[in-house]
């Protein structure tokens, strides 16, 4: 007899045919600097090759989204740019004191954006490098970017890096303000351990790769190929903890303790060593539940009053998706349409 | 070789320890602040250490410096140059610690000044001499590296006439740098910051020693004296377009051959080391000397003599 052919659901999502990669957000994290202006010197290259190639490119826009702290090779000048994309600083009304990074923010908008709107990009990959041992991660701040996250499964079954990991950083207040907010799905490409201000060769290749997959997986998807569902491990932001610090200075006591040191994504389990103090002696991590370290003695991350950060490990679904075919998109066209007529 | 018996110094009494000579060194800053709140874990007999932040300014910006590096600052023309407010800050802290530890060259300067850094290439523990014929320097050193025995700590030699800089140790009588990596500025790690600590401990036991009366006898010092400083490849606006290559970054020490991978372009080609013998290329990949033109410096292996010391 007939034999039951269950039905995936797949969901479809429109064409992404403006993406864009931003290097230097933060000026001293340099792979992401070099490796936009290498894309661009190639770009100037290739460019006229590609039209006459492919019927419909990608458009890739390559951006270096802090020109004036990467001239200093300084991670920001007057304020951190990767925090002034929440909608409150982007609509904010302009003044002539606004630092320097508010005002890139802005531009940075208006090209890439504008946030929330149909004429942003569709992706927007920004790329970070860390301090911290943590390899290649891909930070998603969105709750359910299935794009990303199909995105992120195509670059660990490359499996060119050793280390990939998928970190979801949840926001209390809901509001995203980092520059990958901007695209209407984005994500933030880390890699390390690099000291800020160098360009290490292995970290560099990474990135190219990784940005080479990226571009690679946006094309297959245009085409129409179907991304199949499944589990993705994700690791997702539950707290941070500070150094200990002086309480008259509030200079920091303590160093990340060796055992922890470089060990980002290994369980840390409660009693576990955290930090060593400056006089000899280990501070244990006193939570309850054992949890996962990530940004391990990222140097930014002093001022911020961040040692470490914890995550937690889960496997999330994903549905199959694949891109809308032209009748698809018209009709969600004329969705929207009929609803703002209304 | 002949040794016309010991060479003899002054009692060593007056040593400094400097940290933050670059704001973003992190293990000096934090030793030297923690031994300005308590000094017990420096105090010997008869020597009084004294631990000193050079550059407050960048300590408080965690930045290398705030004007002009404060470790090339020490020349004679800074040191004497009129202007006071008008200075550089780092002019200005020169000529002060100058007035403090110094003055350079003359009998009331500082007898041993220990200055802390750190860097970003895998360079482990190094000391930094100035003058091959310090005899005082040499034994300490000699001392140290038997002290931490299996561990390594190596010396490398600046004598270069055009290489050498004007550091702000260099205002001692016996000026030691003190440089441990790898460490990312701004980053303070857990071993790096030991290892410095374990280091400073043998060299003031080492002095004490000395000022106690004990004679060092004749020593044999492995040094690795600075020859070259290479840059980066870079295109005619002066952007650099090579990195250090794979099987070079983190290789300080490791013998460097002609013909060997030395820089990689962005798009993957290699280039090679063409000098005409093997040297030994240390500070690769230091953070700070991107600026400065340096990728690495070359040095060669030398095998230092050191006639016996003891106090006068």
């Amino acid at each position: 007899g007939k034999g039951w052919k269950r039905e995936e659901k797949v969901m479809c999502f429109p064409r992404l045919s403006r993406v864009a990669v931003c290097g230097g957000t933060h000026g001293n994290e340099l792979s992401g600097v070099y490796l936009v202006r290498e894309l661009l010197k190639a770009e100037k290259k290739v460019k006229k090759k590609k039209e006459e190639e492919d019927e419909e490119p990608v458009s890739v826009q390559l951006v270096l989204s802090n020109p004036r702290a990467m001239q200093q090779c300084r991670r920001y000048v007057d304020t951190d740019l990767n925090r002034c994309f929440t909608h409150a600083a982007l609509n904010g009304s302009p003044s002539d004191s606004d630092p320097y990074e508010m005002i890139r923010s802005r531009e940075l908008n208006a090209m890439l954006g504008p946030k929330g709107s149909p004429k942003a990009m569709d992706l927007v990959c920004d790329l970070h490098n860390t301090t911290a041992n943590m390899g290649l991660c891909f930070i998603a701040y969105s709750d359910s970017d299935w794009v990303c996250l199909h995105l992120f499964r195509h670059l660990q079954a490359r499996q060119y890096t050793q280390q990939a990991n998928l970190l979801r950083v949840h926001l209390d207040t809901n509001e995203s303000y980092s520059l990958d907010s901007v695209g209407k799905h984005g994500f933030a490409m880390e890699i390390g351990p690099q000291p800020h201000g160098v360009v290490r060769s292995n970290i560099y290749t990474a990135m190219k790769v990784g940005v080479q997959h990226v571009l690679e997986w946006v094309h297959f998807f245009n085409s129409g190929t179907v991304f199949e569902g499944g589990l993705v491990e994700v690791f997702t932001m539950v707290k941070h903890i500070d150094y200990p610090r002086d309480k008259e200075t509030h200079n920091i006591t303590a160093a990340i303790h060796p055992q922890l040191q470089d060990r980002d994504f290994c369980l840390l389990r409660p009693e576990d060593a955290l930090f060593q103090t400056f006089s000899g002696e280990t501070l244990r991590y006193k939570g309850k539940e054992p949890l996962y370290p990530f940004f391990v003695n990222e140097c930014a991350y002093y001022e911020k009053g961040i040692a470490l950060s914890l995550a937690r490990k889960r496997q999330v679904m994903i549905p199959s998706i694949r891109v809308q075919t032209e009748q698809e998109q018209q009709a969600n066209e004329r969705g929207f349409k009929s609803e703002e007529e209304e | 070789m002949s040794f016309s018996g010991s060479a003899s110094f002054a009692e060593a009494t007056r040593v400094a320890i400097f940290g933050g000579t670059h704001g973003n060194e992190m293990s000096g800053v934090t030793l030297v602040n923690l031994w300005m709140k308590n000094k017990e874990e420096i105090q010997r007999k008869r020597v009084d250490t004294e631990p000193f932040i050079t550059n407050p300014r960048a300590v408080e910006k965690c930045t290398r410096y705030v004007d002009t590096d404060l470790n090339r600052a020490f020349t004679p023309e800074n040191l004497s140059a009129p202007g006071g407010d008008d200075l550089p800050y780092e002019v200005q802290r020169a000529q002060e610690i100058n007035r403090i530890f110094g003055p350079k060259g003359s009998p009331e300067a500082y007898d041993v000044i220990f200055d802390l850094h750190n860097t970003t290439s895998n360079m482990g523990c190094t000391l930094i001499l100035e003058s091959s014929k310090d005899l005082f320097n040499l034994q300490m050193m000699n001392y140290i590296k038997k002290a931490i025995a299996p561990a390594s700590c190596l010396v490398l030699l600046n004598e270069h006439p055009l290489l050498k800089y004007s550091t702000s140790r260099s205002v001692a009588k016996h000026p030691v740098g003190l440089e441990v990596g790898p460490q990312p500025q701004g980053v303070l790690r857990s071993n790096i910051f030991e290892a410095m600590r374990v280091i400073l401990k043998h060299a003031l036991d080492f002095i004490e020693l000395f000022n106690e009366g004990m004679e060092f006898p004749p020593c044999t010092v492995e040094v690795f004296r600075v020859l070259e400083r290479i840059d980066y490849p870079r295109d005619n606006n002066g952007n650099i377009i090579a990195m250090v290559h794979p099987n070079l970054q983190d290789g300080d020490w490791e013998p460097l051959n002609p013909g060997d991978p030395m820089f990689q372009t962005f798009d993957g080609k290699t280039i090679h080391y063409q000098g005409s013998s093997t040297v030994y290329p240390t500070f690769i990949n230091e953070a700070a000397y991107y600026e400065k033109q340096q990728a690495f410096v070359t040095t060669r292996r030398e095998t230092l003599v050191a006639s016996a010391i003891r106090k006068a």
